[in-house]
Order: structure tokens, then C-alpha cells, then sequence
């Protein structure tokens, strides 16, 4: 799992059986110091309670798809939860030399 | 498996129902010589590590499926060990 931010919503009107009214929230990924790593992409929302802005991790390939209720469904990028918070410990981080 | 070093924890309390009451952590992972690879996952610890300590971290399905004993359990990133020592020969 990792970190994401919430950017936006989608609302498709067409969708995969089983996918009915899942929301489709659009996730910018984060590092740790929620800082953005990589570029948005879709997921499906398991809490059903994601707003726009908020703090969450996700899950990807088939735990995101076994996080929704029928599991047997089209998907590879879930939210799992809403983070409260974040606790870091911040000690020296040498990045490796290769 | 990989190394990890423990960067931090989350907590939520809106989440799947598999998560509630389980140990989420920030992992970074290393490289054999315990260097940051730049990249991290979240965890579920499994072995009760803390902050700063070298862990395993198993990052496939069907294995963290078999370690938490759930058959559809939505979980992927698990730490499976604590690691007090790696020696290597260059």
C-alpha cells in the first residue's frame, strides 16, 4: 500500500458489471513526506467516504479488486482507508550510490 | 522478501474492516548494504517492530493471504521478521 491525496472525482456512465455504483476517485500518489511520487490515476472507493483533499492509502493489482464487495470485479487501484495521521520518524536518510 | 527500515506508522479509522486494530507501517526500503532505495510501502506488521529497526517485508498477496490467515484479505505489504544482523562477503 502506499499514500495518496484525493484530486477529483469521475462518473462514468457506462461501467463493468459489478462496479455500480462504486465511486471513482482520482488519487495523486505521495511519498512519505506527502510530497507528490508519480502520476494520478483512478481508483475505486472501498470506505465509500473519500472527499476531495483527503489523505489516504491505497492498494493495487488483485488486493485492490478483493477489497470490494462482489471482489470478482474489473479493478487494479482501491482506496483502502482515510489516514488521520502520519507519524514519521525523521533520522538521517543516506540515499544509495547507485 | 526485502529489507526495510521503519520510517513512521499511520493511523486511520475509516478503513476496509481487515484493517481495523492492525499496525500500519511506512517501510523504506533498503538495499543489501541497508541503504534507502528511495522506495517505501505500508506494512502490516505482523512481528510488533518499532521505529528505525531493519525488517523483512513480504510484498505479494498469496503469501501476506497465508501469514494473516484470511482468504480474500486485501493485503499485500506484510513484515514478516525483525533482522538483527547481515553480514555479507565482498
Amino acid at each position: 500500500m502506499h499514500l495518496g491525496k484525493v484530486i477529483g472525482t469521475l462518473t462514468p456512465c457506462v461501467v463493468y458489471t459489478g462496479l455500480e455504483g462504486v465511486p471513482l476517485l482520482l488519487i495523486q500518489p505521495l511519498n512519505p513526506q506527502q510530497a507528490p511520487a508519480g502520476s494520478p490515476f483512478v481508483a475505486a472507493d472501498t470506505t465509500r467516504m473519500c472527499g476531495r483533499g483527503e489523505l489516504i492509502y491505497y492498494e493495487s493489482s488483485r488486493e485492490a479488486a478483493l477489497a470490494l464487495e462482489p471482489w470478482f470485479v474489473p479493478v487494479d487501484h482501491a482506496i483502502i482507508g482515510i489516514v488521520d495521521n502520519v507519524k514519521l520518524t525523521d533520522y538521517p536518510v543516506e540515499r544509495s550510490d547507485d | 522478501m526485502q529489507l526495510g527500515k521503519i520510517r513512521g506508522a499511520i493511523h486511520s479509522t475509516i478503513n476496509h474492516s481487515f484493517y481495523n486494530g492492525r499496525k500500519l507501517l511506512i517501510v523504506d526500503y533498503l538495499d543489501y548494504k541497508s541503504k534507502p532505495t528511495g522506495e517505501y510501502v505500508i506494512a502490516v506488521d505482523t512481528v510488533g517492530t518499532g521505529a528505525g529497526e531493519t525488517v523483512l517485508v513480504i510484498d505479494e498477496g498469496n503469501s501476506a493471504r497465508q501469514i494473516v490467515d484470511r482468504a480474500n484479505a486485501p493485503v499485500r505489504a506484510v513484515i514478516v521478521g525483525v533482522v538483527d544482523q547481515i553480514s555479507t562477503r565482498d
